[in-house]
């Protein structure tokens, strides 16, 4: 956990202060909504179909135990029981009131989260890889980096008014869980032959309705620049960003008409003038920053413990294991994936009493803290591995045990046009018909890892461009009818899905993801070759002749 | 997609001018009396384009009660009963098409 300083806290309080005086204003008249919007979409408050809608950052996908409570706290008092984990490690209320959100977000400030930077054309949450610090993987914590960024952006008033939203997401680890090529800035931490850390830079990421895989811009950055460097990217971008159209605004389009070879040319130029500058991070700045991220005092232990041993022996116990358990870098300890995607309900929403027993065991087993992932389940990080089978029986009878981790019911979705004011179409209940498809977990298994995404209009929340199945929804004449995709990915070798045939109607998708289903075990050449992996072997056409042929 | 607000204004059917509720977001329509109503059945329903112009921006000029006004369709049922004319209006309607989680 990062301990917020008094600075933080000074900060919130007087930002709660200024909207509640500015919902004051706009309640009473003295502020039109023209006048009232830009404001309150700075502090993350929309107007969905059919409410406010207010999105909470969870910088770098971390919670402590207290946070999460409070945000329980906030969905049973001012909403109504629940909240939305999103894709870019927030947290959505969909039914605020306005008159109500000033205390909301009081109450949200004491435990030092808010909405700020959740919307605008500024830069975002900046997000990573919700196993940091608790992988073996990973070269340094990420974390560090993030909070860097995050207190040299927060209000940063060069870039609160960029031609388009900005998002960073950054990895230490090989593997990448945090999607970083398909980010504006997409950072990999990793050391180069002299052993110092460096990042590998990517620019141009992205999704939505022009989607693009990150361009490489430089190989290594030391990480003492990486503020001026971040700080070069953005003002090129700010200089030469499109302002004329909306939809040729993000940092991508300008990368793609220029080519990442000249815009790093142009990044280069303006680092030169400032590289050596105030920006520069020296080893103390670094220092404060790592100091005052709290780590567990973990205890000395072995692998295996006798407890895990027993508790292995029962069949559910071990089928959830195998599903929600990933290897520590600590002996005795293990990372603990909290799957929030029951067969049937919504994808990513947690209740109040779902986030407060989430919250306990946080509290009694895994040193207070909690990630967000962005496939919208959530993690305790640090759990001893002989905590494990009493963890399970508390998850369990929360309705938070559901083994299907990276499972085909494993879906993310956005909300969809059953609350987003911009959707075309329903992204949730398609999601819950095919969960239900395939509600069936020993064929689930069988079927391996793969990842269907679901986004309810071209934006794109649902990334639907990297599911290893996409499914985006469009709307013609007045129905719903829903594009599908094969082969996408979001990891390390991120790649845009291949459109594999014709929409289909609401009612029809279940059944043509069963037909891809079936084609790809009819296809593979063993039970470990995945999805996404026959997919990449014999491309879309053996899929299309068997999903549409057998129509 | 453009949201509803911001799409040329086509009227081929009957249609009323649907809003947010400024103080908490709830779905309200244009009353014949010129206020707002939470129930669709007391909306006014006009059938032409300038009567609907003129609906929007009478309920356009006061800002307080009411945010986002638009156009959207509804279909006149038996009675006089006034139904959604579309997914998204029969959403605004009747909430999200599955159950909530708490």
């Amino acid at each position: 956990m990062y301990a917020y300083d008094e600075f933080d806290r000074t900060l919130l309080a007087e930002r709660v202060t200024e909207f509640r005086g500015q919902v004051g204003r706009r309640l009473s008249g003295a502020l039109t909504e023209d006048e009232f919007k830009p404001l309150r979409l700075m502090n993350g408050v929309y107007l969905q179909l059919h409410a406010y809608m207010l999105r909470v950052a969870i910088p770098y996908g971390t919670l402590s135990a207290d946070q999460l409570r409070r945000m329980a706290y906030v969905a049973r008092t001012y909403d109504r029981g629940y909240g939305h984990f999103t894709t870019r490690q927030n947290i959505q209320f969909n039914w605020i009131k306005l008159e109500e959100l000033p205390e909301a977000m009081a109450a949200l400030a004491e435990v030092g989260v808010h909405g700020i930077q959740t919307s605008g054309n500024c830069i975002r949450n900046v997000t990573t890889d919700q196993w940091s610090a608790a992988t073996p993987e990973e070269v340094d914590d990420p974390r560090i980096w993030a909070e860097i960024l995050r207190q040299y952006s927060t209000m940063h008033p060069e870039f609160s008014y960029l031609p388009r939203k900005f998002k960073i997401a950054i990895t230490a680890a090989d593997h990448d869980r945090a999607a970083i090529k398909v980010h504006d800035v997409g950072l990999r931490l990793h050391r180069n032959a002299a052993g110092e850390l460096g990042f590998e830079v990517l620019v141009g990421g992205g999704l939505g309705r022009t989607p693009f895989i990150g361009k490489k811009i430089k190989d290594f950055l030391p990480v003492r620049h990486l503020l001026s460097y971040i700080e070069a990217v953005m003002r090129v971008y700010n200089q030469f960003g499109r302002r004329d159209n909306i939809y040729k605004a993000r940092i991508k389009i300008l990368v793609h008409e220029i080519g990442a070879e000249a815009f790093s040319a142009e990044v280069e130029k303006e680092w030169e003038s400032i590289r050596d500058g105030a920006l520069q991070l020296d080893d103390a700045v670094i220092a404060d920053i790592r100091s005052r991220f709290i780590y567990p005092k973990f205890e000395k232990l072995a692998d295996n413990p006798p407890e895990l041993v027993e508790a292995l022996q029962d069949e559910r116990f071990a089928t959830w294991y195998r599903s929600s358990i990933a290897r520590h870098k600590v002996p005795g300890y293990a990372i603990l994936t909290v799957s929030l995607k029951p067969v049937g309900l919504p994808p990513g929403d947690a209740t109040a009493d779902q986030m407060d027993v989430i919250a306990d065991l946080a509290e009694r087993y895994a040193f207070r803290e909690i990630r967000v992932g962005h496939e919208q389940n959530l993690c305790l990080p640090h759990v001893a591995q002989r905590d494990l089978p009493a963890l399970w029986r508390a998850l369990d009878a929360a309705g938070l045990a559901t083994p299907n981790v990276n499972l085909v019911s494993d879906i993310i979705a956005c909300p969809g046009l059953d609350y987003c004011a911009l959707a075309n179409a329903r992204a949730i209940p398609v999601a819950q018909d095919i969960a239900r498809r395939f509600a069936d977990l020993d064929r689930a298994r069988g079927i391996g890892r793969l990842h269907v995404n679901i986004s309810g209009c071209i934006n794109a929340c649902g990334h639907h461009h990297v599911g290893h199945i996409g499914i985006l929804g469009v709307e013609k004449n007045g129905q719903e009818f829903y594009q599908i995709t094969i082969g996408g990915r979001a990891d390390e070798q991120a790649q845009l899905g291949t459109l594999l045939g014709p929409a289909v109607s609401y009612e029809e998708v279940p059944d043509l993801i069963e037909r891809i289903v079936d084609a790809y075990l009819e296809l593979r050449t063993n039970p470990r070759e995945l999805f996404v992996d026959t997919v990449a072997r014999l491309g879309t056409e053996p899929f299309k002749e068997r999903v549409y042929e057998a129509h | 997609m453009a949201a509803p607000q911001q799409q040329k204004l086509k009227v081929n059917g009957p249609v009323t001018v649907t809003a947010n509720r400024l103080t908490d977001g709830v779905v309200v329509w244009r009353t014949a009396e010129g206020g707002w109503s939470t129930e669709l059945n007391d909306a006014i329903v006009v059938t032409t384009a300038p009567e609907a112009i003129a609906l929007l921006e009478a309920a356009g000029k006061r800002d307080t009660d009411a945010v986002g006004p638009y156009v959207a369709p509804v279909i006149l049922g038996e009675g006089s009963a006034i139904l959604p004319g579309n997914l998204r209006e029969r959403i605004r309607v009747a909430g999200p098409t599955f159950e909530l989680p708490a």
